[in-house]
């Protein structure tokens, strides 16, 4: 499809035009973190060239903790309100290659049978707009998992490319054309500044220490039971602090709990994000199926290299964004589980 | 168990509610005295027994503001005279700090109190009630410390 | 640094030779330069070691779990980790006969996250020259004072004693800035009440309650927390309201009230950067001028402040007449 350009110092305008097509969500900066919120908070700053925010776009689609349904007591009547759906559009602007093949992965989740009905409607109502990178950091490894961050593919309405002095946009879908119809600085431009970019960027990630990271012992095809006896397993997990640091900051991490929270008149019921490095992740009434933080750890690691690329042709649910790397306390992520597990086991 | 049953009375005026934590030897005593002497405190005090004042968790005072109190207020045995020697020592520096907290995080610092009232002190009882509650009857309902879920 | 790190190796090396310890919890390195991670050595590992302006992680908190082990672990202590431990022993944490502490000396350590903030995009290896961090990075060289990065706990080193180590390595480093550690705190007291909540409020609503502030804490030992406790009351995995968000960080900061040494672990490891030394020291703070000087882990003997009273202490009215309303 075709490309435009529009010139950079109009970015508020196109935001403020964007609001046309519902909420508009874009990286920000908001005190001393960053996620995606919606456009124009107080105290907040839109920033298309944070590279990577600290909270990944999953929480519009499948937010850290949703009501599901309110049971309300009257008497002896029990009164049931399902929460609703999304009904608004709104705009998901800037998400990274990474983030958007993560996006991916939790679409074959919750959009499986039997489909999550209110992660679907986020879904449906949801312009996604890809935003290539320029400048990687040292701690992006997406290029091993086939990622090409310098044109994002994936669900997503239309790719854009932000430089010096424009912002290039090609729509790869209906909703996609709307973005360029609801402001008028769009023109149709060449490929030429996009294309510079693109090799610019591409030379740097050929200089990524980890872009070439060997995963070759992990997919669909590997030796699972051989991985999960590994050796390294035992010195890797010994000092995690079994926080949820990277599954909460994880774009791909998927599980959640359901729990009841009684507010004195009724109870409602809500499902939040849980994480498997958690002591009483799955609890049931016998326990706890994995009694060890090295199991809990070895689980998280393998249902990112093998498990979910195993039920899912090949797709790892690691997409290599680095938010791990960045925000471990102890610095026990994905590169060094991979590099561990993948080269020969170290000497003892 | 629902706590919140402060919503404006039919009049319209606005009721808050208060969680009284009264020690069982002295303050709790008081509070009896009070109503033997007919002595009156506002019906928007809840009062909830605890074997010394050192019993109360900062968690029961936050829970309270969770479950819809406006108030919270400790009464224990005058410092020197717990029941149990040194409890009400303890409750003297948790609340302080407590409170201190409570105040630094931006909650309204009149929300709470500790006040020490013996078993022979029903006047006072009586009075200190009705002063808290006009005090957090003029800041009006708690919205910084409440947990909204509780609302409806 | 190389220098500081081959006598650490050294006398690490001497210690397990004469028997003191049987293996050595440090920590070894990570596939950046900026992220080691604690690790266990055996004799023959001890030159994997790294020690440098990264190696942040208080390993106090490890000695809980190693302590439990077999033979005597040769644990390496910064000054201050040196209160943690103290404060672990002082609270029968840890097995102290299990441990081998080693003080070893600090130039302050650095924030990878101030480095990014002031620019290094793409570190790929650093290093320090007179004061200064040069960065190599994909997109060039960066240089920065050294003061700039320093961790928020390291810009108020309380300075270079130890608390209840075996023994300390002699080694000497430049003195680092001491500035006022509360000073942040004063001027959040020095606020309206309606500033400090929408401080607070902006800082705690970032929260993604991953618990890394707790699990990191040395003062957090726990078998199980509160809020991990189905039984509680207060068990939430996710901040669900504002609510939870601001009762957790109250707890938690309370809960190590009078115990926290001020080791700032909780800041470090936030992944959404809430400064939540600031809770942690207004408790200190407290304590200090209400009821004297304390210092978590400096004394064994002294009781700590929430477990003592005087029949002279200040009524709770006391605090809320101070500062403003």
């Amino acid at each position: 499809m075709s490309l435009y350009a529009m010139d950079r110092a109009r970015l508020g305008e196109l935001y403020e035009a964007l609001g046309a097509l519902g909420r508009v969500y874009l990286p920000t900066r908001k005190n001393g973190a960053s996620a995606f919120l919606p456009y124009g908070e107080e105290g907040s700053e839109a920033d298309l060239s944070l590279l990577l925010c600290d909270k990944s776009p999953k929480d519009l689609f499948f937010p850290q903790s949703e009501e599901l349904v309110k049971f309300r007591l009257t008497g002896a009547e029990i009164a049931l309100q399902e929460a609703a759906r999304q009904k608004e559009p709104f705009v998901l602007f800037g998400v990274k290659a990474c983030d958007l093949q993560a996006i991916e992965v939790l679409d074959r989740v919750f959009l499986a049978e039997p489909v999550d009905s209110f992660y679907q409607s986020r879904r449906e109502h949801a312009t996604v707009v890809a935003l290539a990178c320029a400048r990687p950091a040292e701690s992006c490894f997406c290029t091993a998992f086939g990622i090409d961050p310098t044109s994002p593919q994936g669900p997503c309405d239309a790719v854009a490319w932000l430089t010096e002095s424009a912002l290039y946009l090609r729509p790869c879908t209906e909703k996609g054309e709307t973005i360029v119809s609801c402001f008028a600085g769009f023109a149709p431009a060449d490929e030429k500044e996009v294309a510079a970019q693109q090799a610019a960027a591409r030379a740097v990630l050929g200089r990524l220490p980890y872009g070439q990271l060997d995963l070759s012992r992990f997919g669909e095809a590997s030796d699972e039971l051989a991985l999960f006896d590994h050796p390294a397993w035992e010195e890797l997990s010994a000092h995690c602090l079994g926080c949820g640091s990277c599954t909460f900051s994880c774009p791909t991490c998927q599980c959640y709990d359901i729990r009841d929270y009684d507010t004195g008149k009724g109870v409602l019921r809500f499902r939040c994000w849980d994480s498997c490095m958690y002591k009483d992740f799955t609890m049931m009434a016998h326990g706890t199926p994995r009694k060890t933080q090295k199991e809990r750890f070895r689980q998280r690691f393998l249902h990112k290299l093998v498990y979910y690329p195993k039920n899912n042709g090949g797709l790892f649910s690691c997409v290599g964004c680095g938010r791990c790397v960045k925000k471990c306390p102890a610095n026990l992520h994905m590169i060094r589980v991979a590099k561990a597990l993948g080269g020969e086991p170290r000497a003892q | 168990m629902p706590l919140n049953t402060s919503a404006p009375a039919q009049t319209g005026e606005y009721r808050p509610l208060i969680v009284a934590f009264c020690c069982n030897w002295c303050s709790y005593a008081g509070a009896d005295l009070a109503g033997s002497s007919r002595l009156t405190y506002p019906a928007d005090v809840k009062i909830i027994r605890v074997p010394c004042s050192c019993r109360v968790n900062p968690l029961f005072v936050l829970k309270a503001f969770e479950r819809g109190a406006d108030g919270v207020i400790l009464c224990g045995c005058h410092p020197g005279d717990c029941h149990y020697t040194t409890g009400n020592y303890y409750t003297r520096r948790r609340m302080t700090l407590l409170f201190s907290m409570l105040d630094y995080l931006g909650i309204e610092r009149e929300r709470t109190r500790v006040e020490w009232v013996s078993a022979a002190e029903g006047a006072k009882f009586s009075a200190t009630m009705n002063d808290f509650a006009r005090t957090i009857r003029a800041l009006g309902e708690n919205r910084k410390l409440r947990d909204l879920r509780c609302g409806n | 640094m190389r220098e500081l790190t081959n006598a650490i190796c050294a006398r690490a090396k001497e210690l397990l030779q004469s028997g003191a310890a049987g293996r050595v919890l440090g920590w070894a390195p990570g596939e950046f330069f900026y992220d080691p991670t604690p690790g266990v050595f055996s004799e023959g590992r001890l030159n994997e070691l790294v020690y440098d302006g990264f190696t942040a992680a208080n390993l106090s908190k490890y000695c809980i779990a190693e302590s439990q082990k077999e033979g005597k672990v040769l644990v390496l202590l910064k000054p201050c980790d040196s209160y943690s431990l103290a404060q672990l022993v002082k609270e029968h944490r840890v097995k102290r006969e299990n441990i081998y502490a080693l003080g070893i000396p600090c130039e302050g350590k650095l924030d990878m996250r101030k480095a990014r903030a002031k620019g290094v995009e793409g570190a790929l290896s650093f290093r320090e020259e007179d004061g200064q961090v040069v960065f190599e990075t994909l997109y060039g060289e960066v240089r920065l004072a050294r003061e700039e990065l320093l961790l928020e706990r390291c810009l108020c080193c309380r300075g270079r004693e130890y608390a209840g180590v075996d023994e300390t390595l002699e080694y000497a480093l430049p003195e680092l800035p001491k500035r006022d550690r509360f000073q942040k705190v004063a001027a959040l007291e020095e606020q309206t009440a309606q500033e400090r909540y929408a401080f607070w409020r902006g800082e705690l609503s970032k929260c993604i309650r991953c618990n890394a502030c707790r699990n990191v804490c040395p003062a957090c030992s726990c078998v199980q927390c509160v809020f991990d406790n189905p039984q509680s009351g207060v068990a939430a995995k996710a901040n669900s309201t504002e609510f939870e968000e601001s009762l957790f960080h109250i707890i938690r900061a309370w809960h190590v009230a009078g115990r926290c040494t001020d080791c700032g672990e909780c800041s470090r490891v936030c992944p959404q950067s809430i400064p939540l030394h600031l809770l942690n020291r207004k408790f200190i703070k407290d304590v200090n001028e209400l009821y004297g000087e304390y210092q978590a882990g400096a004394d064994p003997a002294a009781r700590p402040p929430l477990v003592n009273y005087t029949p002279e202490d200040p009524e709770p009215s006391a605090v809320l007449e101070r500062g403003r309303a």
